[in-house]
Parts: C-alpha cells; sequence; structure tokens
C-alpha cells in the first residue's frame, strides 16, 4: 500500500522534469492556456534604464495608493447632503448642524482608528499623482517619446491627466468643508458661464440651482466609480501600447532605433520596480503621518453664505484661478444676452486651448518637421530647440498662473498693494512665454555646439609625484555608467537650416 | 579597459554562460551591498511590526504612518538596491520587431472590410439604412432619460430670489432686525423671514445689510427710497462667480470677495472698482415698518449672482 503511494509520487515526480513544481504547474497552465512562449517572452522583456523612466511609475504607483486608500475611505464615508448634529470627538464642532459627508468626513478622521492616515495619505497621493503625471508628460514631450509611433499613447496620456485632475477637483469637493464648498460654488458659476446651454448644463449636473442636495451623491459616484473605471481603463490600454510598441531609449553604445537595451523583466526590473512600488507607498504614508493636509475640521462645514480668507484649491487649480484672478472683468451684452467672458474666457476656453494644444501636438510636428518617420531613440531636448522652447514657454505661462492664484497671499506676506500684485501677475503672465522661448532657444542653441555636451565628466584621479608634482589624469569609466556612452544624436535637417537662416552657423559647427 | 568595453557591449539574453560578466551582480562588492539590504529589510520589518503594535495600542495617528511609510520605505529601498546591485546587471539587447505586416497581410485586411462588408452593405442598402435608423434614433431617445432627467429646467429660476414685498429681514438666527440694531458701520448678513435654514436662502437670498453714515452716501437714480435710515441692502453674491462677499473694509466703505479680490464700493451703489466681477452688486429695496422692522419692498429685480447667457 505504503510503497504504491510512493512509487506514484515518484512518478509524479519524473513527470514533471528538471523544474519541479514550479514546472508541473506550468505545465498544467499551459496545457489549458497555452502560456509558455508568451511568458517566456514578457518575463525576458527588456527595460531600458534612465532615471526620468522613473516618473510614469510614480504615477502609477501613487495611483495604486489613490485606489487602495480610497477603497478604506468609501467604508466610512456617507454621500449624503442630509442635515445632522455633529456629536464625535473633535469638541470644537460639538452640536453644530452639519451635513452627513461633513459629519462622516470628521469622523473617519477622528474616530476611525489609522482613519486620519488614510485620508492624508489619499489627499497626498492625488497631489503626487497629478504632479507625477505633468513632470511625466514633460519629460516625454521634450525627449520626443510622443512621436510615430506613440502618438496614440499620448492621446490616452493626455486624457488621463485630464481625467486625474477632474477626479481630484471631484474627490476635493466631497468632504462638504467650507474650502471645497466654495470650490463646488465656483464650478457651478464656471458652468453656468458657457454661451447658451450654462444654465441649462448647470441644472442637470446640479440637478437644479445650486447648490440642491444632488451634488455630493452625484460627485461621489463620479469619484469613486466611473472616473476611476475610466482611469484604470486608460491606463491598462497606456501600458499595453507600452509593452507592444516598446520602450524608447537614450542614445548610447549598442542602441539603435531596432533594439532596446536595458534589464530583464524577470527578475531585475521586477524587484526594482516593486521595491519602487513600496517607496511610493512609503513616501505617501510618511507625508500622511508628518505632513498636514487639508484639515477639514479647521475649516468648518461649508454654508453658501460663509467664506474664509485665502480661498485656495489644490495645486492642480490653481492655474484656472490664477487665471480668474487676473482676467479683467469684460462682460459681454449684446442682443439681450450675456456672454461672461470674465469668466467663460480664463475658466473654459484657456484650458480648452491648452489641453488641445497638447492633444494636437504630435500632428502638429509631424505637419511642421515633414518628420514621418519612426522614432524610438530620444531627443536629447537641446537637439531640439523650438519644441524645447516651445514647451518651456507653455510651463512658465502655467507657473506664472499658478502664482498669480496667490495674489492676495503675495500682497499681504510682501506688503504690497494688492493693485500693484496683480498688474505685475498680468504683465507676468503675458511676458513670460515671449521671454521664455528666445532664451531656451538660445540656451539650446549653444548646448548643441558644446564639445562633449550630455557626457558625463569622468573623474580626474590628482596623483602626488614623490617630486611634490601633481598630476591629473582621467579615471577608468565607472563599468555600470551608461551614459558615459551617450553619443549626440543626428541634428536633424531643419535646425540647420534655420541656423543658417540666422546667419550665425559660419562660427559653430552643429556636427560633432 | 578593454575587458571592461567587451562586458559593457549588450548582449541576448538567452545562450549566456554562467560566469558570463553580463550575469554577474552590478555591485563591485556585493557581500557588503548583501549586508547593507539584509540591514534595510530588518529595519522594515522591525518598523511593519511597530506598525501592528502602533495599531493595537491605538496609538496617536504620525505614529501609525511614520512605521508603516517608514517600513514600506525601507522593504522597497533593500528591493530596489537587490535589483539594481545583486541581480544580472547587463545590460542585455532585446532586437525590435516591425509592428507592420507584410503588405499582403494588409491588403487581405481591407479587402475583408471593404470587398466581403461592401458588397454585403451594398447590395442591402435598404435595410442598412432601417437598422441604422433604428439604432440613431433610440440613440437620440435614450438622451432624455439618460440626459434630461437629470435635473430641472431652469426656466425663471435664476432671475428671482425668495425676497418678497414685505418680506422681514431676518439673520442667520431668524431673528427680525430692527432699525436700532446696527451702528453706524456695522454688517450682517440678512435673509428672507422662513428662508434662513433653507438652501436656496443660504445659496441665493443671502444679503448684506450695511448700515452707512448719510453723508458719505451717494444715492442711485431711481432708488432714492431703497435705503431708510442709512440701512442699505446688497446681494451678497459676487458678480464673478458667486462667492459670498464676505469681508467688509469699514474704512472705504468697501465690500470685498475673498475669492478673486473683487471689491464693491458700499456707497455708490456697490459699483466694482477693482477686481474680476463686472457688474454691482443688485441692491435691495428697503422699507421700515411702524413697528421699526426692516422689510423688502420687493425683490431684486435682476439676477442674483454671476453672469449667464439669458441674463440680459
Amino acid at each position: 500500500m505504503s510503497s504504491e503511494v510512493i512509487n506514484t509520487k515518484r512518478a509524479k515526480q519524473a513527470a514533471t522534469g528538471p523544474y519541479g513544481k514550479v514546472g508541473h504547474a506550468l505545465n498544467e497552465l499551459d496545457d489549458r492556456l497555452g502560456v509558455a512562449k508568451g511568458g517566456r517572452t514578457f518575463l525576458d522583456k527588456i527595460f531600458p534604464d534612465h532615471w526620468s523612466f522613473m516618473l510614469g511609475e510614480i504615477a502609477l504607483y501613487s495611483f495604486v495608493v489613490l485606489l487602495a486608500t480610497g477603497v478604506f475611505l468609501t467604508l466610512y464615508y456617507i454621500p449624503s447632503t442630509a442635515l445632522t448634529t455633529y456629536h464625535g470627538s473633535y469638541l470644537p464642532l460639538d452640536g453644530q448642524r452639519v451635513t452627513e459627508a461633513y459629519a462622516s468626513s470628521v469622523n473617519l478622521s477622528f474616530a476611525v482608528r489609522a482613519g486620519l492616515l488614510m485620508r492624508q495619505m489619499h489627499h497626498w497621493a492625488c497631489d503626487i499623482f497629478i504632479g507625477a503625471i505633468v513632470v511625466h508628460m514633460a519629460r516625454v514631450f521634450f525627449t520626443g517619446a510622443f512621436r510615430k509611433p506613440r502618438e496614440l499613447n499620448w492621446t490616452i496620456g493626455t486624457t488621463l491627466m485630464i481625467l486625474a485632475i477632474v477626479n481630484g477637483f471631484l474627490g476635493y469637493s466631497l468632504p462638504d468643508d467650507l474650502v471645497s464648498g466654495t470650490g463646488i460654488r465656483i464650478a457651478y458659476s464656471i458652468i453656468l458661464s458657457i454661451p447658451v446651454v450654462g444654465s441649462y448644463l448647470g441644472f442637470l449636473v446640479f440637478g437644479g440651482n445650486f447648490p440642491g442636495t444632488m451634488v455630493i451623491p452625484r460627485f461621489f459616484i463620479l469619484h469613486v466609480l466611473i472616473v476611476p473605471a475610466l482611469i484604470l481603463g486608460l491606463v491598462g490600454a497606456h501600458l499595453f501600447l507600452l509593452v507592444r510598441q516598446k520602450h524608447t531609449q537614450f542614445p548610447g553604445k549598442g542602441r539603435t532605433e531596432n533594439n532596446v537595451v536595458g534589464t530583464p523583466m524577470f527578475p531585475v526590473f521586477m524587484a526594482k520596480t516593486t521595491g519602487f512600488l513600496l517607496v511610493v507607498a512609503g513616501v505617501t504614508a510618511l507625508l500622511g503621518a508628518f505632513a498636514q493636509i487639508n484639515p477639514i475640521w479647521q475649516f468648518g462645514p461649508y454654508e453658501a453664505s460663509r467664506i474664509s480668507y485665502a480661498v485656495q484649491p489644490d495645486w492642480y487649480m490653481g492655474f484656472l484661478d490664477g487665471a480668474l484672478r487676473i482676467w479683467p472683468s469684460w462682460s459681454f451684452h449684446s442682443f439681450g444676452y450675456t456672454i461672461p467672458l470674465e469668466v467663460t474666457v480664463p475658466a473654459v476656453i484657456l484650458p480648452g486651448i491648452l489641453f488641445n494644444i497638447a492633444y494636437v501636438w504630435p500632428a502638429f510636428e509631424r505637419k511642421f518637421t515633414k518628420d514621418f518617420a519612426m522614432h524610438n531613440l530620444l531627443d536629447r531636448p537641446s537637439n531640439r530647440p523650438k519644441r524645447t522652447a516651445a514647451g518651456v514657454a507653455v510651463l512658465s505661462l502655467l507657473s506664472m498662473l499658478f502664482i498669480a492664484s496667490s495674489t492676495d497671499v503675495i500682497a499681504n506676506f510682501f506688503h504690497l498693494p494688492l493693485n500693484q500684485v496683480l498688474w505685475g501677475m498680468r504683465i507676468l503672465v503675458i511676458l513670460s512665454p515671449f521671454v521664455a522661448y528666445p532664451v531656451t532657444w538660445k540656451i539650446c542653441q549653444e548646448l548643441r555646439v558644446v564639445e562633449g555636451g550630455g557626457k558625463r565628466k569622468t573623474t580626474n584621479v590628482v596623483t602626488r609625484t614623490a617630486q611634490g608634482e601633481y598630476v591629473a589624469t582621467a579615471a577608468p569609466a565607472y563599468v555600470d555608467d551608461v551614459h558615459a556612452e551617450l553619443e549626440a544624436s543626428e541634428v536633424p535637417t531643419f535646425i540647420v537650416d534655420e541656423t543658417d537662416e540666422q546667419g550665425s552657423a559660419g562660427t559653430r559647427t552643429v556636427d560633432r | 579597459m578593454s575587458e571592461h568595453d567587451e562586458s559593457r557591449t549588450p548582449v541576448a539574453l538567452s545562450g549566456l554562460s554562467a560566469n558570463d560578466p553580463h550575469l554577474q551582480p552590478a555591485a563591485r562588492n556585493p557581500q557588503l551591498v548583501e549586508r547593507v539590504i539584509a540591514l534595510c529589510f530588518l529595519v522594515g520589518i522591525i518598523l511593519v511590526i511597530g506598525f501592528g503594535a502602533c495599531y493595537w495600542v491605538n496609538a496617536k495617528p504620525w505614529t501609525l504612518g511614520a512605521t508603516m511609510g517608514g517600513g514600506l520605505f525601507f522593504l522597497g529601498v533593500g528591493l530596489v538596491a537587490w535589483g539594481k546591485y545583486l541581480m544580472p546587471r547587463g545590460p542585455f539587447v532585446e532586437e525590435r520587431h516591425t509592428l507592420a505586416n507584410s503588405e499582403g497581410d494588409r491588403d487581405a485586411f481591407a479587402a475583408a472590410i471593404v470587398e466581403r462588408g461592401g458588397t454585403v452593405i451594398k447590395r442591402r442598402k435598404m435595410l442598412g439604412g432601417l437598422l441604422g435608423g433604428g439604432l440613431g434614433i433610440f440613440s437620440i431617445v435614450a438622451i432624455f432619460p439618460l440626459i434630461r432627467s437629470l435635473g430641472p429646467l431652469p426656466k425663471s429660476t435664476l432671475f428671482h430670489t425668495d425676497w418678497r414685498p414685505g418680506s422681514f429681514a431676518v439673520d442667520i438666527t431668524g431673528r427680525r432686525v430692527r432699525k436700532g440694531d446696527l451702528a453706524v458701520g456695522s454688517i450682517v448678513t440678512v435673509y428672507p423671514e422662513g428662508f434662513q435654514d433653507t438652501d436656496n436662502g443660504q445659496a441665493v437670498d443671502q444679503t448684506v445689510l450695511i448700515r452707512i453714515s448719510n453723508q458719505d452716501f451717494t444715492t442711485q437714480k431711481g432708488r432714492e427710497t431703497w435705503g431708510p435710515a442709512g440701512y442699505i441692502a446688497y446681494s451678497k453674491l459676487c458678480t464673478h462667480l458667486g462667492c459670498p462677499v464676505g469681508l467688509y473694509e469699514q474704512q472705504l466703505q468697501l465690500l470685498v470677495c475673498p475669492c478673486h479680490q473683487s471689491m464693491f464700493n458700499a456707497t455708490n451703489g456697490a459699483v466694482p472698482n477693482f477686481g474680476p466681477a463686472p457688474r454691482p452688486l443688485p441692491q435691495l429695496p428697503l422699507y421700515i415698518d411702524a413697528d421699526g422692522y426692516l422689510r423688502a419692498q420687493k425683490d431684486y429685480g435682476q439676477p442674483v449672482g454671476p453672469g449667464f447667457w439669458e441674463r440680459s
């Protein structure tokens, strides 16, 4: 009896071959799903190494943190504007009539163990998520990673950025505190400002005139289901395209348009990226522990006739708020109708233009440069002066608009008249792109002809001889230093032509 | 140096011998790195256990975050270092395969759509038209339950408030405001009686009542009777974006909106003299009844708050 059992076991072991139980399990899986070939290709997939490829990972992993902490919050949050009397552990609010949404937000912060940590982590993860998206997008833009064949992924990424901003605003609104409620009020007025359909749209979104009773439940379901589902689906598409089209890489030794050089998915990249997920989650938790964010119990509950000083949105809405502050009070009235341009232009048309520039940029650049080729090698930003200058111009415009959202705080802090700060910001906003463009363009032109530009300098080893003489010799390149091998990419013809037109080409050479 | 160069050349992942330099760890001193990583993991484990302990004893929130964050951080740093310094250093190379298929495959794909599908649709144009029409009609009809049900039509909602002829002005607690209640230069937010607790009363009807000394005040044409005994009432909704105009600068007698710093001249019809607000705050006509109570003569007579298309 027992020897028979042992024999069967041995037979099974023999059947599994040299890879033991894992091999056996994989055989069973492959019989049913046929995964061996594709799985091996996936594990062998090569990921190029560069610190800037980490930016997208920060965005992805802060989204993971958002999902995890967000699920925790939904278990305690009540999406209702029904009134209740607060009798929680935060005594200054005791006995106040507040909405269920506000009361549950305060309660999950104070009465639920680890609740405050989860809420602060959620808020920090959101700010990091959108920040990482923007920086990642800048990296993709400045290095030309959006070029053929990756235009579709650029479009998906831009959509993801917009969805992230929208969902950030929706989530920020849910606690129904005084500051976020004012934000909702402003959002309603912005919808109202859209010509012809504005009032209808506003009434449909809010279920009637502001504030109504529907806005919190509707924002809730949008925030926790509909927009995250869209984001999740598009993140899936974003990553699928990335795997299908493979990574871009910077030019370097052995790297061509037709290969990928780096480390394999398993185990190297998997270890690094999983470790990085833990680091992102850890840093978010440390921020949640030590850096207070959005203390809604200090703001108090939202009441439509109350307001607080220095009302500012989260950072990613700052550029809109800044634009609303500095745009002049030009309202358009004619034929018995009004177009509130003082709102429509800065809050509807401006973001519309900016986001559409992002969407059409790949097509615009293709048309402009007549470059229809496939690109898997990245650009050095200085080798593309016009693109880099355009990107810096837009970023500086956005930065100035962001600063303009603090005009009152700046005026108070520096004891300046508000009027001077306002006009200063108006001038800076208009001027900044026109200064940033030529300055960046010039810097790029200069950098392109720098000898050894973009290469890492090797260390000098200084030795003293017996005679007391100092001799400096270049150290051998560090074995893992891939950047030392950076080669200049070919300068595209349209840039060389342009340098000729500038008349300065005679004094410099662009080929290294 | 030449040995270095050899090992720096990217190679394919498969078919390498075990002692190939590409499969060696990147660290020059793997033993040391291993110890450092082990230390990271140990610190991480201690902190993660600490997280559990802090949760168990219900310690302060920051201790939860510090232990959890620190624990995840050290575990993560250790794992990244493991991957970076102790795993095969490469570099490895993988060829890209062109995504595009052969000309023949492309043509066959296009032919399948154009010829097979095309003939079917061309032959049965009427059926296709009917089906398309049906689905088109459905998508239009479906807009109504999907979109139209979301809310009522605005109609005239945006054009009036709950202030009626004779409405008593009450404060947030519902107390009626009398003639002697406000000192000169002071301000209170009032609502039409019965609406101070309602959403609409809070969001739409909110009105600032200011008592102004008469010599400062410029009476607007047609509003001679609207401010009895120096009591002036303006809509509290900023005409820019509808924030409450909640600040009153007593010296200059300016009403200030803290959202985008629009300022309205309280002594001169609440005309905006700074910021993005395009219109004066609408003024509510008041009268003082025989018992000394402040009451509204009538509604504002124009939409309060921010601009919109139908507003003339």
